[in-house]
C-alpha cells in the first residue's frame, strides 16, 4: 500500500512541476464550464436570450397597436419598430420590405408583419380564408424564433381577445336586446365550443416554416426569408464552425515546429545562414496559409459532396473568405508558438486559447442562438469574424462587396498577430 | 592582418547581466589554418564562437570575416557553422536536409545539386541519401551534421565539438574530413573537449578562460610558455621505498609515495644517472622508470587550475 501512496505522491509532484498539465487538469475545464454556463444560461436574467423582432404594423389601428405593445410587453421578446432610434417619437418605422431585408441580413432572425384590417377583425374561428394573417418573416438557421414568436403572438391575441370576453359580450347582448333566437344561441354556442377548441393546448398547432399557422387562434404564416431553397442549412454553418476551429489547432500545432527547431538547435543553424528571422516567420506563414487553405477546401468539397453545401456557386467568397481565414488562423498559430517556451506550454496554451475562442466565437455553438451580451463579446475572437464571412456568402447570399468587414478585420488581425509573433521571436534573435 | 585575414577578432566583449561573457578577447585565424579553442565550462568558449557565427552581438570590440561584419550577408556566405548539436531535420532524408542548408545558403539549381550530390559523397552518405535521418547511426548523423554547414563551401568553418558521442571509427574519419577541409585551404576554428584532438589537429592552440585568452601559441609554445622546458621523471621501485633513501630524494625536491617517486627534471641524461646511482648504492632496486615530457593537460591545469572537462 504504500509503494502505491508512494507512485500517487510521485506523479502528484510531477503534475505541480508540469504547469501545463496543470492549467489542462483544471484551469481549462473551468475556464470552459463558465463558458457555455454563460451561453446557456447567463449569470442572471438579463442574460438570457430574448428573441429579437422587428415588427411591422401596416394597419395602424387602436387594435393592432395594442397587440403590439401587448407583444413589446413580453419579456421573452425584443420588440423593433424602428431602423433607428426606437424612442425617437419622429423616426421612420419599418416597412416589410426593411423587415425582410434585416431578416436577410441576419440582423434579427425573425419579423412579424400585421397586416391591414387586423385590428377590426383579429380572431376569427377555423381555418376561414377570410381572416386577416399575420406574417413572420423567417432565418431558417434559427428555427427557435419562430416558434418563440409564433406562439407568443397566440398569447397576445388571448391576452388582448379572450374567449372570456366573448362569452360575456354575448351575454350582454343576449341580456340587453330582448333574447336570442334558439337558432342564434345554437350559433352562439357552437362558436364559443370552436373558441374553445382553439384554445385548448392541445389543439395549438406548431407553426412550420413556409407553412399556414391557421389552426391558432389568430391565423400566422412563416415564411422563410433565408435559407429556404438550401438543402441542408446548418451544414454550411458547421464547416466553417469546425473548419475555423481546426484550422487554429493545426497552425498552432505547426507553429510548434518553431520551438522544435530552437530546442534542437537547428533554429540557430538556419538564422546564422541567410534565413534572417524575418524571412523565417514569413515562409512558415506562407505554408500554415496554405495548408489551411487546403484544409478549408477540403472541408467545403467534401461538404459540398455530401452535405449540400453550394460551394460552386459561391466560389469567389469562398476563396477569399478562406484566404482571410487561413492568415489569420496561421499568424495566430505563429504568435502561441513564439509565445511558448516548450512544447507542453504550447499544447497546454492552444487547447486552452482555441477552445475558449471557438466557444465564444460560434465554432461549436451558433453565436446567433446566444445572449446578445454574449454575441457581442464573441466578436472578439477571429472564429466569429470568420463564422460570419462564411455565414453572409453561404447562407445569407449577400454580395461579394458585403464580406469586407470580415476580411478587413481578419486582415488585420493577421497582420497583428504576425507583428507580435515577430516581436517575440526576437528572443530566440542574436543575444 | 589584412582585411583578407579569414578571421580577425579584436578586444571582443560581451556581458550578460553581471556575467561577463567575454573580456577583450583577441585572436586571429590564417588561411588554411586550424585554430583550437580550449576553455573550461563557463569560459566563454560558446560566446566567442557564437558571436563568430552571428548569433551573439558583441558589446565591444570588432570582429571581422575576411573583412566583412559577422552580421553582413557576404560573411554569411564565407562563413560555415557546425554547431555542436545535431542541427537536422530528423523526419527529412540527408538529401532533403542537404537541400535546406544548401538553399538557405542561397545554393540554387545546378549548383545546389552539385553540392548536395559531392556533400553526400564526401560524408560517406550517398547510399543513405534518401533514408530518414532519425535511422542514421550517431556518427553518420555527426558527418552529415558537418557537411550541412561546409554545402556552400565557407572559407571560415567553426567546428564546435564535432566529434561528441562518436565512436573511434567515426572519430577517425572526421578526422581526415577535417584534414580534408583543411587541404582545401579552409580555415577552422575548432573547439573541442579531448585535449589529444587539439594536440592531433590543431596548427594552433587558444586557452579561454573568464572571458579572456589566456594562452596561445602552437602546443610545443605553450608548454615551453606554461612549464619550460621540464620533463616529469617517475621511477618505481616496487616495494616501499626506504626512509633513508626517501630523505635523499625528498632533499633533491622530488616526491615519493609508497613505491613510486616523482621529480621534474631539466636535464633528464644528467638527472636519471644520478638517481639511478643514488637507488644503486641504498641498495634498492629500480623497476620501472618513465619520461614524460609535459602534456597540454598539464599546461591547461597550470593556466587554469582546472581540469578542461570539469
Amino acid at each position: 500500500m504504500s509503494m502505491i501512496l508512494a507512485v500517487a505522491k510521485n506523479r502528484l509532484m510531477n503534475l505541480r512541476r508540469d504547469r501545463a498539465a496543470f492549467v489542462l487538469a483544471f484551469v481549462l475545464p473551468v475556464a470552459f464550464f463558465s463558458i457555455f454556463a454563460a451561453i446557456f444560461a447567463g449569470s442572471g436574467r438579463s442574460a438570457t436570450r430574448k428573441v429579437a423582432v422587428i415588427a411591422v404594423d401596416e394597419d395602424g389601428s387602436a387594435g393592432s397597436r395594442r397587440f403590439v405593445e401587448g407583444l413589446k410587453a413580453e419579456a421573452g421578446l425584443s420588440v423593433g419598430l424602428k431602423p433607428g432610434d426606437e424612442k425617437d417619437a419622429a423616426g421612420p418605422l419599418y416597412t416589410a420590405a426593411a423587415a425582410e431585408a434585416a431578416v436577410r441580413k441576419g440582423e434579427v432572425p425573425v419579423a412579424l408583419i400585421i397586416p391591414k384590417g387586423f385590428g377590426a377583425n383579429p380572431i376569427a374561428f377555423g381555418p376561414s380564408a377570410d381572416r386577416p394573417q399575420l406574417s413572420i418573416l423567417a432565418d431558417s438557421s434559427d428555427p427557435v424564433a419562430p416558434q418563440v414568436l409564433a406562439g407568443l403572438v397566440q398569447k397576445v391575441a388571448m391576452t388582448s381577445m379572450p374567449a372570456a370576453l366573448a362569452r360575456s359580450g354575448m351575454a350582454e347582448v343576449d341580456k340587453w336586446s330582448g333574447g336570442l333566437t334558439a337558432e342564434q344561441k345554437a350559433r352562439m354556442d357552437a362558436s364559443l365550443a370552436a373558441l374553445d377548441r382553439e384554445s385548448a393546448p392541445s389543439a395549438q398547432s406548431t407553426p412550420k416554416a413556409g407553412g399556414d399557422a391557421g389552426g391558432g387562434l389568430v391565423a400566422v404564416a412563416v415564411r422563410d426569408v433565408i435559407g429556404e431553397k438550401k438543402k441542408n442549412p446548418t451544414v454550411a454553418f458547421y464547416a466553417a464552425g469546425f473548419g475555423v476551429m481546426f484550422l487554429l489547432f493545426s497552425a498552432a500545432g505547426a507553429g510548434g515546429a518553431l520551438i522544435e527547431e530552437a530546442e534542437s538547435g537547428t533554429l540557430d543553424r538556419i538564422l546564422s545562414t541567410r534565413v534572417s528571422m524575418t524571412r523565417l516567420l514569413l515562409g512558415k506563414l506562407l505554408y500554415l496559409t496554405g495548408i489551411g487553405v487546403a484544409q478549408l477546401t477540403l472541408m467545403f468539397t467534401w461538404g459540398a459532396i455530401f452535405f449540400g453545401v453550394e460551394l460552386a456557386s459561391h466560389l469567389p467568397g469562398f476563396l477569399i473568405m478562406t484566404l482571410a481565414t487561413a492568415l489569420a488562423s496561421s499568424a495566430f498559430g505563429l504568435l502561441l508558438a513564439s509565445i511558448c517556451r516548450s512544447r507542453m506550454q504550447l499544447v497546454a496554451l492552444s487547447n486552452l486559447s482555441i477552445l475558449m475562442m471557438s466557444a465564444l466565437g460560434g465554432s461549436m455553438f451558433p453565436r446567433f442562438l446566444m445572449p446578445e451580451k454574449m454575441q457581442r463579446f464573441g466578436l472578439i475572437t477571429l472564429n466569429a469574424w470568420a463564422i460570419d464571412g462564411f455565414q453572409k456568402i453561404f447562407w445569407r447570399e449577400e454580395p461579394l462587396w458585403s464580406i469586407w468587414p470580415q476580411v478587413l478585420v481578419l486582415g488585420s488581425l493577421g497582420i497583428l498577430f504576425f507583428v507580435l509573433a515577430r516581436r517575440f521571436a526576437r528572443r530566440w534573435e542574436t543575444s | 592582418m589584412t582585411a583578407e585575414s579569414p578571421l580577425e577578432v579584436r578586444n571582443l566583449s560581451k556581458a550578460f547581466g553581471e556575467r561577463r561573457a567575454l573580456d577583450g578577447v583577441s585572436l586571429d585565424l590564417a588561411p588554411g589554418e586550424i585554430l583550437g579553442l580550449l576553455g573550461p565550462n563557463g569560459a566563454g568558449k560558446t560566446t566567442l564562437v557564437r558571436s563568430v557565427a552571428g548569433r551573439v552581438v558583441p558589446e565591444g570590440g570588432s570582429l571581422r570575416i575576411l573583412g566583412f561584419d559577422a552580421g553582413d550577408d557576404r560573411a554569411r556566405t564565407v562563413r560555415g557553422w557546425v554547431p555542436q548539436e545535431i542541427a537536422l531535420y530528423p523526419l527529412l532524408s540527408p538529401r532533403e536536409n542537404l537541400w535546406t542548408f544548401g538553399r538557405y545558403q542561397g545554393l540554387m539549381g545546378a549548383a545546389l545539386e552539385a553540392g548536395i550530390a559531392s556533400s553526400l559523397d564526401w560524408v560517406g552518405l550517398a547510399d543513405r541519401a534518401n533514408d530518414k535521418t532519425d535511422t542514421l547511426s550517431g556518427g553518420m548523423k555527426r558527418r552529415l551534421n558537418i557537411t550541412a554547414g561546409t554545402i556552400h563551401g565557407p572559407r571560415v568553418l567553426l567546428l564546435d565539438e564535432p566529434t561528441v558521442g562518436v565512436d573511434p571509427q567515426s572519430r577517425e574519419r572526421i578526422y581526415a574530413m577535417i584534414g580534408e577541409l583543411k587541404s582545401r585551404g579552409v580555415s577552422l576554428l575548432y573547439t573541442t573537449h579531448y585535449m589529444e584532438e587539439a594536440e592531433r589537429l590543431c596548427d594552433r592552440i587558444a586557452i579561454i578562460d573568464h572571458g579572456k585568452i589566456i594562452a596561445s601559441g602552437t602546443k610545443d609554445e605553450l608548454v615551453r610558455q606554461t612549464l619550460g622546458t621540464r620533463e616529469a621523471l617517475t621511477i618505481d621501485a616496487g616495494a616501499p621505498i626506504p626512509p633513508g633513501l626517501k630523505e635523499k630524494l625528498l632533499r633533491r625536491g622530488a616526491t615519493v609515495d609508497g613505491t613510486k617517486m616523482q621529480l621534474s627534471v631539466d636535464n633528464p641524461a644528467e638527472q636519471i644517472r644520478e638517481l639511478l646511482e643514488l637507488f644503486h648504492s641504498d641498495g634498492v632496486p629500480v623497476r620501472d622508470l618513465t619520461l614524460k615530457s609535459a602534456t597540454l593537460e598539464q599546461v591547461f591545469l597550470q593556466r587554469t587550475g582546472r581540469e578542461l572537462r570539469e
